[in-house]
């Protein structure tokens, strides 16, 4: 079926979808495209529409207007059964009666295929998701991560063009989590199948996705590569809702200026009228500690310059194994305190101790001006 | 950005989905099922409630006589029944009101009316909907038709239909018949205070101490589920009736009647108020107690602060249940009730006893009316239940109380002593010769072939309607709950027939069997030939017992992995192919319940079928209704106890297949 895609356009595209259950909107004027080949995440917090997305996607619920291209091809009103599709549920959703092999094998069947070709096929599949053994048990004998391999290993048997993910990896512990992250990306892109995922989870998204879909309230935020949404988030609440960021009240100075609490401090570019009430924001760990050769963990210690320093007061300080995280005041925050994230080191060798006053710059390029929410 | 309303959706048509095969299939075969439903509910119910407000009325006025003289020539002016009456002061307003089968002799308005008289008479229709008939032949026309004196007597008038409410006014200022109302909702609210209250204790017991042969009571708990509900009756006959060994002891009291009625009843409906209540019992959570405990609460009023508010939902739910059923119950007060009028008996009587319908039809419509606010009220409680159910709950475990646990053992035992003590005091009656007078060992009483009721053959009805009830009835309600539960899309059509199958729980037996009669007896009906057979036995049996049910497989349904149909859709596998390999062996189990609580009720159920058997088709449980009419108490008492170890046969049956099935198809269970 994917060979039917004409090579030119997308694989999927998504055209001002919109879904209301009753009064409420789900999802407003939604349009995307996904590549072929491409893995991407649709990530938000619960309730934003993601997952109906999949679902319009998928025909399990029809959305209320708009279109669904599946290569090349109108499916916005194709019943599941006739698209082209295999899906996982975060509830594995596999046959508690059938065993492994037949879950897997369930697809295959009425389907032109002799005996010999589905055990075949089966026995590859169990191979190829790391458990060659494991055909004549039943699903409740096996841990929750092996049964969300077989579900995956049953969705991917047909050969479907699009796989579909519902937060495959919810149910699991954390360690289960990534381990079996790292072998989904690894089949996805030895089997280059298209795949959307949904998802909570940002830092799954950010490890797994090719590009990351930022939803909330039934709206795209943001589409991007996970280095951009987390770098050059466009709205306040991709800011937000990856990573950590410290948000500041602030008037908006010149194009490339953002004044805190009348101290005035090179940003990123904006596009505010000077005086304008905005939020000016920057990650616990885009704060640098001054001193020679310090840098921050995980910063971009490559920006040294003089502008953006303040003398501040270490408020307190909460060690978290890798680094500390430390409160910091400063008369142009007024009451609220600043997040910074300093390596272990860092700390040590600057002697950072609560109650002292120490150095730090707000890198540039990292301090980034947004509207103020409600305005 | 939030504020996106509705409106801003742009213009134009919706989306509307492409059905698939599947979906088709699925529909299809749901309006197949709502139809049965119709077909077999709710039209009855329609013909029936139509039929209490028919009345009939003898219109004098719309028929015209002409009077010969002596030479049969000469005829008098044209004139009208209605203008004969008045001059003869003949027939009250009262004498007018009729049945549908009613005729009305012409001659007495005529007081010198002689049938070898020369006389001649003229007779006419004035209106297209007058008939009258001359012996069996129906005249509808306007025109004169002449007849010689001795064919005129034999002239009746038919009445003419007309819908209102008369049957009800009738019924209401006739004391003998609305008193019924008034015994009925006394004997159900009496019945439902003891049995909830006996009830409650012994679930109470069984759940809160630490009594011995728990096991052992919760069987004999459940025992009066697999009789029909007149056998205490019978073994209430035995005790206290005219002959009975403990007559003494109601001081020339009389069983027959009240009394009898609400042990009786106290006997069928516990099982039923026992489940229920110690379901609630169970649910309870131990944290509560713990709590009760470290407050250093009374176990007094730890009893009513933690113990009674959750199990509250389930009392009143079983008050409700125990209500419903005393109040539609025929068998009992038919076999025990003497001169006591209750609803459920007055239909049989109006019905069966004097042919009137339209009667029958309104004291149907007075008993629903209860049962449907019973039924109403019982749903929304158990709605609540639902919520109290957290996963988080712990089981209350009881702690050994040494005092605490003996009297609870006694009190248990004593229930259990009158439980078994009704079965038991029938098996001994149907076992010997000829009770009280020579008690020695006999099986006379079993040869039913010689006793008027059906004999054997009734039996064997019953186990073919039990078979049949279970195996079709199974069929069409899973399949059914399936489409419900597992379609998409379609809402109204969901909604409508979720309502249906929640509809027969609320109508009584007696109503359900009488509205067959009026649908099915009907000549017009091309479904007319299934009355009489065991068919519409099984219909009727199946309809019935629908929403219980349906209730279970829904729940079992419900269990299941919503997104089951998803996957299945996904890898292109029919929704069937899901149904067979998936949904029956997950719910087997479920399945299995279904179809012996069809196979139980069809053994003991007497009401809805006794307007419906036939010669061919007697069932055991209305042969022990007839024998114990014609007096033959002892084989009634047989019977009874036959549908009894039969229903204890299919239980055993049901268990041991349960867990070989279970044991081969469910391996998947155990890890």
């Amino acid at each position: 079926m994917r060979d039917a895609a004409d090579g030119a356009g997308p694989y999927l595209r998504i055209e001002n979808l919109w879904k209301a259950f009753g009064k409420f909107v789900a999802l407003k004027d939604i349009s995307l495209d996904i590549e072929d080949g491409e893995f991407v995440c649709f990530l938000g917090p619960s309730g934003c529409g993601k997952t109906t997305l999949l679902r319009a996607i998928a025909g399990l619920d029809l959305q209320t207007k708009g279109s669904v291209y599946q290569g090349g091809q109108d499916v916005s009103n194709l019943p599941p059964s006739e698209r082209d599709f295999g899906i996982v549920f975060q509830s594995y959703a596999l046959f508690p009666n059938l065993t492994i092999e037949k879950n897997i094998a369930f697809g295959l069947e009425n389907t032109g295929r002799s005996k010999d070709e589905i055990n075949k096929r089966v026995a590859s599949l169990l191979e190829l998701v790391g458990l060659p053994d494991q055909g004549r048990k039943y699903p409740a004998q096996l841990s929750g991560g092996q049964q969300q391999r077989i579900a995956l290993a049953r969705a991917i048997a047909t050969n479907p063009g699009l796989l579909l993910l519902d937060e495959p990896l919810s149910a699991l512990d954390a360690k289960v989590r990534v381990h079996l992250r790292h072998e989904i990306k690894e089949l996805q892109r030895k089997l280059g199948v298209t795949t959307v995922m949904v998802t909570h989870d940002q830092e799954e998204a950010l490890v797994m996705a090719d590009r990351i879909v930022v939803m909330n309230h039934g709206v795209i935020e943001q589409v991007g590569s996970p280095t951009e949404i987390y770098r050059a988030p466009r709205t306040l609440f991709v800011a937000d809702f990856i990573g950590e960021m410290n948000q500041i009240p602030a008037q908006a100075g010149a194009a490339d200026e953002v004044v805190i609490g009348g101290v005035t401090m090179k940003s990123q570019p904006h596009e505010f009228p000077r005086g304008a009430q905005i939020v000016a924001t920057v990650r616990p760990n885009d704060i640098i500690p001054h001193g020679e050769g310090a840098r921050s963990p995980g910063g971009d210690d490559t920006i040294q310059t003089e502008e953006n320093v303040l003398e501040v007061l270490v408020d307190e300080m909460e060690f978290l194994g890798s680094f500390w995280r430390c409160r910091l005041k400063h008369d142009c925050f007024g009451e609220s305190e600043l997040i910074a994230d300093f390596s272990v080191n860092a700390v040590r060798r600057l002697e950072v101790t609560a109650g002292r006053m120490m150095t730090v710059e707000l890198a540039q390029s990292r301090l980034l001006a947004f509207d103020k929410p409600g305005a | 950005m939030s504020d996106v309303s509705i409106n801003d959706i742009p213009a134009g048509p919706r989306v509307k989905g492409k059905l698939s095969r599947d979906d088709l299939i699925m529909r299809g075969s749901m309006i197949v099922i709502a139809l049965y439903l119709l077909i077999t509910m709710v039209f009855p119910l329609y013909a029936m409630l139509s039929k209490s407000f028919s009345t009939y009325q003898f219109n004098l006025a719309a028929f015209e006589v002409q009077v010969s003289d002596e030479e049969g020539t000469n005829f008098s002016d044209p004139v009208t029944f209605a203008e004969l009456n008045e001059a003869g002061d003949i027939l009250k307003a009262r004498d007018l009101i009729a049945g549908s089968d009613g005729r009305l002799g012409v001659t007495q308005f005529f007081p010198d009316f002689s049938f070898r008289s020369p006389v001649k008479y003229r007779i006419r229709n004035l209106d297209e909907e007058g008939r009258f008939l001359v012996g069996s032949k129906l005249y509808d026309s306007t025109d004169w038709l002449e007849l010689d004196s001795n064919t005129f007597r034999r002239v009746q008038l038919r009445p003419t239909k007309d819908i209102g409410l008369g049957n009800f006014t009738t019924y209401f200022s006739t004391p003998a018949l609305s008193n019924s109302i008034k015994n009925s909702v006394m004997i159900a609210t009496i019945s439902t205070i003891i049995t909830v209250t006996l009830a409650f204790w012994f679930a109470y017991a069984l759940s809160r101490s630490c009594m011995r042969f728990k096991g052992l009571f919760r069987l004999i708990a459940m025992a009066p589920i697999l009789v029909p509900s007149l056998l205490p009756g019978i073994a209430l006959v035995y005790l206290f009736g005219n002959q009975g060994m403990l007559k003494e002891l109601l001081f020339g009291g009389t069983i027959y009647g009240p009394i009898g009625i609400v042990i009786g009843s106290v006997f069928f409906t516990f099982p039923h108020a026992f489940l229920i209540i110690s379901t609630a019992l169970a649910i309870s959570d131990a944290r509560l107690y713990e709590a009760a405990v470290s407050l250093k609460a009374t176990s007094w009023r730890t009893f009513w602060t933690v113990t009674i508010p959750g199990a509250r939902y389930g009392l009143v739910s079983a008050a409700f249940v125990v209500f419903n059923l005393v109040i539609t119950d025929f068998g009992l007060p038919k076999v025990i009730g003497g001169q006591f009028n209750v609803l459920a008996v007055d239909i049989y009587k109006q019905v069966i006893g004097q042919q009137n319908f339209e009667m029958g039809a309104v004291v149907s419509v007075v008993l629903v009316l209860p049962a449907i606010l019973a039924f109403a009220i019982d749903r929304f409680v158990q709605s609540k239940q639902v919520a109290l159910l957290s996963a988080r709950s712990v089981p209350y475990q009881p702690t050994p109380n040494k005092r605490m646990d003996w009297i609870m053992f006694g009190y248990a035992s004593l229930v259990g002593v009158f439980l078994i003590g009704m079965l038991a005091i029938c098996q001994f009656a149907a076992l010997v010769k000829f009770w009280p007078y020579d008690l020695s060992f006999s099986l006379n009483n079993f040869q039913f072939d010689k006793m008027d009721g059906g004999g054997w053959d009734a039996y064997f009805n019953s186990i073919k309607l039990g078979l049949l009830t279970a195996v079709i009835g199974t069929s069409i309600i899973f399949f059914g709950a399936y489409l419900v539960e597992k379609s998409n899309g379609f809402r109204v059509g969901r909604t409508i027939f979720q309502m249906f199958a929640m509809l027969p729980m609320a109508i009584p037996g007696m109503v359900l069997g009488l509205a067959y009669i009026f649908f099915f007896n009907n000549p017009d009906n091309p479904l007319n030939a299934i009355y009489g057979t065991m068919t519409i036995l099984v219909v009727c049996t199946v309809t019935h017992f629908y929403t219980v049910s349906h209730l279970t497989a829904t729940t079992a349904l419900q269990q299941m992995d919503r997104e089951f149909e998803s996957v299945s859709a996904s890898l292109k596998q029919p929704t069937l192919k899901l149904f067979s390999r998936v949904t029956v062996p997950v719910c087997l189990p479920a399945i299995l319940d279904i179809s012996i609580y069809l196979f139980v009720n069809a053994m003991t159920t007497v009401s809805a079928v006794v307007f419906l058997y036939s010669h061919d088709t007697a069932l055991a449980s209305i042969a022990v209704l007839n024998m114990d009419d014609a007096g033959d108490i002892a084989p009634a008492a047989a019977m009874g106890m036959m549908i009894f170890y039969t229903n204890a046969g299919a239980r055993i049956i049901h268990l041991i297949a349960s867990r070989g099935i279970v044991g081969r198809t469910q391996a998947w269970r155990s890890r």
